[in-house]
């Protein structure tokens, strides 16, 4: 049983989507309630299996799993390493907590598409979770494809008549990702007939002259910077985290980009190698200019937005600045920085999405000038300490989580002297606490008076339990507080996902 | 110098198909407004990655990829079991296109992206 865990977390959210169908479509309405246990049983299975497959690889190294047992270059495997165990943990974890929270929600806003949207969401994990299990790269396209088509259908199912537009100008995007994805596959299989990324990288070292390989690259960069929303590639980005319900949102602003994210980070270091991004095509150079843009230009446009999810969407586009940043240093305080962001970044975007959906669920306001003499911190004080939290976070202020990656990508700055974006990466703190004190002001406005009541709610947001918990459905609060209290407790416990994140950089760039 | 072009095009046309139709289908997917159009454009896009891909699997003088005891000489089958795969994708992205497009007619009376967009203000 234990041995097949690494297909089977694949396996029972996908089975879960089918049963899910299943069982909400035929028999009576009583049935849809089931959809909800389901999907939360399915992710919990997968989110025990993932911390399962990382303590398998802690005490015996990487796992091979070879699916129908074929020998890996004929047959698909599936490989995890430290890399891909870490990011499958904080996928699953995150699909969890979004799951619980989306409970009330698709009740009140769409309660006729509840079968629809679980199994939809238990797709959207299949494919997040196969992208980061699989060692093969025509099921990495597969799987990109099947969390893809399932983003495009969640974006529009909500009330929101704009959210159909942003539903199909992200697929078009989307799918022109995905070909251009499918290409660089198949430029690097005419060259080296393997499919297998192990394989490929043995192969490849040979050919890195030959400009098929070239354009293989150049074709998996473009598709992947359009899937994680690189700062020109990212248009598609803001009308879809706005327009869509806010738990799609969350959900796919935590894990879709940070799984696009791993997907890059594979192909540049495990399919191709350090030796190539630095020595034969300077792809690292440019990534890292292209990536200070994006923090820069995300930081400026989120700065003037007036809707608080598409402000929250500018910063995502910032935030994807600094993983790719970090990933293009290339040196190993670069990549801790880099992969520490993915899961600080999936965190903090996720608590923030998700309490700013709760304030629009129980206000129903998103426009931050209308937040104006709302005293909400009076009336749902834990969810907007969460947000605090999680705000405060985003500026990288010690005593939250988001401090420690950008330490770490200021100090790989610094070691790969370029004093420019370690500038960048402090203009950019300031722009953030610039846009997010904007929000908190307006949410605090009339309660200056009360400044002791708001320092114990922003510093213990889990045990601050008053008179006001029943503001929103305890589904909703419970995972934004997890999610807030997970940004406290791993800033003082940083020294677990650092020595996680020493093995993965010793994985990818151990030869230098 | 043009005498070794023209060989050069014949032997290898179905590339040149396949970039030609490639930007086709690129260019209605980005310039046209109508989403039907776009979508049209998407699908001529994907149909031409198939191509390609069925072109790289093909082998001079091979056969279909059956087991015959007299010729050795088959075509790559891997290929065409990765389009088979990615047909089904296209297939998919297709329905979930039309089924936008359909609610999209239904909001707003109206496919023309530039209609949306002034009815959405």
């Amino acid at each position: 049983m234990i041995n097949n865990f690494p297909v089977l977390v694949v396996i029972v959210p996908f089975i879960s989507a089918i049963f899910t169908f299943a069982i909400g479509v035929i028999g009576n309405v009583e049935n849809k309630k089931f959809c909800f246990f389901i999907t939360i049983l399915a992710l919990l299975l997968a989110f025990l299996m993932s911390l399962f497959n990382l303590d398998s690889v802690m005490n015996s190294g990487t796992i091979n799993y070879w699916l129908g047992n074929w020998d890996p270059p004929y047959g698909i495997e599936y490989v995890i390493d430290y890399l891909n165990a870490f990011v499958c943990i904080i996928v699953t974890f995150l699909g969890l907590m979004v799951a619980i929270y989306s409970k009330k929600w698709v009740e009140k806003d769409f309660p006729d598409k509840v079968v629809s949207f679980y199994t939809v969401y238990l797709l959207l994990m299949t494919g997040l979770i196969g992208i980061v299990v699989t060692g093969d790269i025509f099921n990495l396209y597969v799987f990109l494809e099947i969390s893809s088509i399932a983003a495009y259908a969640l974006i529009a199912i909500g009330k929101d008549r704009n959210a159909l537009l942003a539903g199909y100008n992200y697929m078009i995007m989307g799918t022109i990702a995905a070909c251009f994805v499918l290409l660089g596959i198949g430029y690097l299989y005419i060259v080296t007939g393997s499919l297998n990324m192990a394989d490929l990288s043995k192969i490849l070292p040979e050919l890195y002259t030959s400009k098929v390989v070239l354009v293989a690259f150049a074709f998996f960069i473009i598709g992947l910077s359009i899937k994680i929303a690189l700062f020109p590639l990212h248009t598609w980005l803001p009308d879809a985290y706005t327009y869509a319900p806010s738990p799609v949102s969350a959900i796919i602003a935590a894990t879709m980009s940070k799984v696009g994210a791993y997907a890059l980070i594979r192909i540049l270091f495990t399919v191709f190698t350090p030796k190539f991004i630095i020595d034969y095509l300077p792809i690292t150079n440019i990534l890292a200019w292209i990536a200070a843009i994006a923090i820069i230009a995300g930081s400026v446009i989120a700065l003037a937005q007036t809707d608080i999810k598409r402000m929250l969407a500018y910063s995502s586009v910032s935030q994807i600045g600094y993983i790719v940043l970090g990933i293009s240093l290339a040196n190993p305080y670069g990549i801790i920085g880099a992969i520490l962001h993915i899961l600080n970044h999936a965190f903090m975007k996720g608590a923030l999405f998700l309490a700013a959906g709760a304030v629009e669920y129980k206000t129903g306001i998103r426009n931050i000038n209308n937040f104006y003499g709302l005293a909400l911190i009076k009336k749902m004080p834990l969810t907007v300490g969460a947000f605090t939290v999680a705000a405060f976070s985003m500026v990288g202020l010690p005593p939250f989580i988001g401090f420690w990656s950008k330490y770490y990508l200021i100090l790989g700055s610094i070691a790969a002297q370029e004093w420019t974006f370690a500038i960048v990466i402090l203009v950019s703190s300031l722009l953030n606490a610039a846009y997010f004190l904007r929000v908190l002001e307006k949410k605090y406005f009339e309660v200056k008076e009360e400044d002791k009541d708001l320092h114990k709610v922003i510093l213990s947001p889990s045990h601050s339990s008053n008179h006001t918990l029943d503001d929103i459905p305890l589904t909703m609060l419970i995972p934004i507080l997890i999610l807030a209290s997970g940004i406290i407790i791993l800033f003082v416990f940083i020294s677990v996902p650092l020595g996680i994140v020493e093995h993965i950089v010793n994985l990818l760039i151990g030869g230098i | 110098m043009i005498e070794n072009i023209l060989p050069h095009i014949l032997e290898k046309y179905n590339y040149y198909i396949y970039i030609v139709l490639m930007m086709i289908g690129f260019y209605a997917m980005i310039a046209k407004r109508n989403l039907v159009k776009k979508l049209i454009g998407m699908n001529i896009f994907q149909t031409s990655i198939f191509l390609f891909f069925i072109s790289i699997a093909d082998v001079k003088d091979g056969t279909a990829p059956i087991l015959i005891p007299d010729s050795a000489i088959y075509v790559n089958p891997l290929p065409h079991v990765l389009i088979l795969t990615a047909i089904v994708v296209c297939v998919s992205t297709t329905a979930v296109a039309l089924a936008l497009i359909i609610r999209i007619y239904k909001e707003f009376g109206t496919i023309e992206e530039d209609k949306i967009l002034e009815v959405k203000e």
